[in-house]
């Protein structure tokens, strides 16, 4: 849905303006009728620098005025805002590694893009809402992990989800009679309506894919990118089979605005592949504040090429780190384990010896990846001595395991090795598994485990 | 009416953070203090202003953005709390500001004449922006000064930097008319930093300064380089470096706010003072100010 004030303050200045508003209409008795109870809105018109920010004052009230088009008039706004969503899902953006805060402050600035969605779309408040700002710095991956984060906050809640946002947005840079409103330019035009073709075809996530192109080719170069469609493909599992409509495209002082319902229901035509990476916990620059802090006590965390395979890494070192000189180096930057509380999470352990780097049993391959005879007993062996010492550096024992992932290059050929070695060993300890096949290991190693352990008191 | 003057132009950024920092009665969050080197910087610059009578402060602010031309506080006073949307845990204000509206008007005018779109702004229940307030009570945290404020028009954004400088260089011209012919002394002040990239998170403790620092070193070559300019009193070849530095640095000078302040003075070839110059979250930001009654005293 955009984000002017017209359809809102003055429907009646232009034919298009008011079929905009009734579109608004249509989709507010559409979002009624489809059983939503929550709202969300993600708006490009809250901009955000920390993070994202979550809206949780439960009642923001006030008369906002529009920096340009001040002269329509003022939105008088008193939302319900469901809190505790907005606190649930920051915690979540922040346990899959986004920077997120809630603000409830009295007389907070709601933005446009969100008055504008709220007023029309959520009438007398029928449903609690939810309003996310954008940060202007996010890339896809953020804006993915983002929305993620928003469906664990939900847990099976059924969200009603809008992107408050123009398609081109260039607006005339001087006034003009609103009878006179049309997209800026025929450039602009054919891209809108290439946008909502993809859209009424339901194909969100190739919109989703091409927001890049879009955002250089018919949108002014502010911070805030053509990034809601990343963010409703997140949220719709980034398919390309909804059932799309286009309720409504006119122009908004140049600018090209839409009122589109995308419903989650397959379109039947078949789904599309999806060919970015789908990013589960943001790992990007949030440590930049800590540069100063740790830059010079911290080791540097630089390979160690001197020998075939991949390249060994020291430990990264961190305050709650547990990294054992007894326990083989990491092919990346990571530490051996982290202790978090009681519990204690461990990279995950292969059968490689520390300081030699030889693999008990043999490798799979040699290094021109002719594979090789190993013994799968060996390695199990292995792993477990590993896995025990990196334990025993956080003062814990083999007994501690609570649970342990396995993974396996050759479940037909290695099954029966490991499982004896299992029962011989971490089986008569009693941790829940789960033993996956998978295709490589960064080693020539045929075993690794993922373990947590519980740590005594 | 004639006889009026610029008697000073001054680079005054508008970092909620120095206001947080200070601790005014009209804002809400308390702290314990931080960013004095800005801080300080602000505390020179008043005292310098004080040396020169002042009838009116001419702001603009890069965060009253406005795509649909440049727009000027229309109404003799607003009032009201101003909340940062970015930072609301820092400045949540209580303002109540006089508004020269003859002045404002006048250099409206002019600008219309010059041939740019410009508006009045008449709709009272209008929250002014937290970067006008934030340079205004940098400046004159009495609010003893009536003041006009003119929108940043980002024109940047839809042409070019280039674009943006011919525009920005009429409204300056635009506004030393109309301040030269109102018969009053005014103080301009463009509100913005200089390199513009934040960081993006913030320390627990907001005003713990351990953390604060550039966010990269280009960046400090570039502010350094500016401000160099700033000082050695050579104007315009900072607006010919300012397309190269705006791209470059991310700089807050895409708002026109430093193009506009320096066309007020006439593109000075005398020296700026640099009273001080700091980092906010990552961005640059100095307070220079041109003396622009010193030099005219020194010229006579």
């Amino acid at each position: 849905m955009p984000v002017h004030p017209h359809p809102l303050l003055a429907p009646e200045a232009n034919e298009g303006y008011g079929r905009l508003r009734g579109a608004f209409e249509e989709a507010a008795k559409r979002i009624e009728e489809s059983g939503a109870d929550l709202l969300v809105i993600y708006s490009t018109t809250w901009p955000s620098i920390i993070g994202h920010q979550m809206q949780a004052d439960p009642n923001p009230v006030w008369n906002l005025v529009d920096h340009d088009f001040h002269d329509l008039g003022t939105m008088h706004y008193d939302f319900r805002i469901d809190a505790d969503f907005a606190h649930a899902w920051r915690d979540a953006a922040e346990k899959r590694g986004l920077s997120a805060r809630t603000v409830a402050y009295e007389g907070f600035p709601i933005d446009v893009g969100s008055v504008v969605a709220l007023s029309l779309l959520n009438p007398g408040n029928r449903l609690p809402a939810a309003i996310v700002s954008s940060n202007v710095y996010a890339n896809r991956a953020e804006t993915t992990v983002l929305a993620k984060a928003c469906m664990d906050a939900a847990k099976g809640r059924k969200i009603a989800v809008v992107a408050a946002m123009s398609l081109s947005n260039r607006m005339f840079t001087q006034r003009i009679d609103p009878k006179e409103d049309r997209i800026h330019s025929l450039k602009d035009d054919e891209w809108n309506r290439k946008i909502l073709e993809f859209l009424g075809d339901g194909r969100l996530e190739d919109v989703g894919q091409l927001s890049r192109t879009i955002h250089n080719q018919i949108r002014v170069q502010k911070v805030v990118a053509f990034k809601p469609m990343w963010f409703l493909s997140a949220m719709n599992d980034h398919r390309n089979d909804l059932t799309g409509e286009v309720l409504a495209y006119e122009a908004l002082h140049g600018a090209g605005g839409a009122v589109v319902h995308l419903d989650p229901a397959s379109n039947g035509k078949g789904d599309k592949e999806y060919d970015e990476e789908n990013v589960e916990v943001f790992g990007g620059d949030r440590g930049v504040l800590d540069a100063v802090d740790d830059g010079g006590d911290q080791p540097e965390h630089r390979p160690d090429v001197g020998h075939t395979g991949p390249a060994l890494w020291d430990p990264v070192e961190r305050d709650d780190a547990v990294n054992s000189e007894a326990a083989p180096k990491p092919v990346g930057a990571y530490p051996h384990a982290r202790r978090v509380g009681d519990m204690l999470y461990l990279s995950g352990v292969g059968p490689r010896q520390p300081g030699t780097n030889r693999i008990p049993g043999g490798p799979i391959h040699d290094e021109a990846g002719a594979p090789l005879d190993y013994d799968i007993r060996a390695q199990t062996h292995a792993v477990v001595a590993n896995v025990e010492r990196v334990l025993k550096e956080a003062g814990g024992r083999l007994e501690d395991i609570v649970d342990v992932t396995t993974f396996l290059v050759d479940m037909e050929r290695d099954f029966g090795g490991y499982n004896e070695v299992w029962a011989e060993t971490l089986g008569k300890v009693g941790p829940t598994r789960t033993t996956l096949a998978i295709r490589s290991l960064p080693t020539p190693i045929a075993v690794e485990m993922k373990v947590i352990a519980h740590l005594p008191q | 009416m004639g006889g009026g003057r610029i008697v000073a132009g001054c680079l005054a950024p508008h970092p909620p953070h120095l206001v947080y920092a200070e601790n005014p009665p009209q804002n809400a969050p308390s702290s314990e203090g931080g960013w004095e080197q800005l801080r300080w910087g602000y505390d020179r610059l008043r005292a310098s202003l004080a040396e020169v009578e002042h009838d009116v402060l001419v702001l603009l602010s890069p965060h009253w953005q406005t795509y649909v031309g440049t727009h000027l506080l229309g109404l003799p006073h607003f009032e009201g709390l101003s909340v940062d949307p970015i930072f609301p845990n820092l400045f949540r204000y209580t303002y109540d500001m006089k508004v020269d509206v003859d002045l404002a008007a006048a250099i409206h005018d002019e600008a219309a004449a010059a041939g740019l779109d410009v508006h009045m702004m008449t709709n009272p229940e209008f929250r002014v922006d937290y970067g006008t307030i934030t340079t205004a009570h940098l400046t004159d945290p009495a609010w003893s000064k009536p003041l006009v404020v003119i929108s940043s028009n980002r024109s940047r954004h839809y042409y070019s930097v280039e674009v943006m400088q011919e525009m920005m260089a009429e409204l300056g011209k635009a506004t030393r008319r109309a301040i030269e012919a109102s018969g009053k002394r005014a103080v301009v002040l463009a509100s913005n930093s200089l390199s513009h990239r934040h960081f993006t998170a913030e320390p627990e403790v907001p005003e713990d300064m351990s953390h604060e620092h550039i966010t990269s070193h280009a960046m400090h070559l570039w502010d350094m380089r500016i401000i160099d300019h700033m000082v050695g009193g050579r104007a315009q070849r900072l607006l010919d470096e300012m397309p190269e530095f705006t791209e470059q640095a991310i700089a807050e000078t895409d708002g026109g706010g430093l193009t506009w302040l320096m066309h007020t003075l006439g593109v000075p070839s005398y020296p700026a003072v640099l009273h001080g110059y700091g980092t906010v979250i990552g961005t640059g930001n100095a307070v220079v100010e041109w003396p622009a009654w010193k030099h005219e005293e020194a010229v006579a």
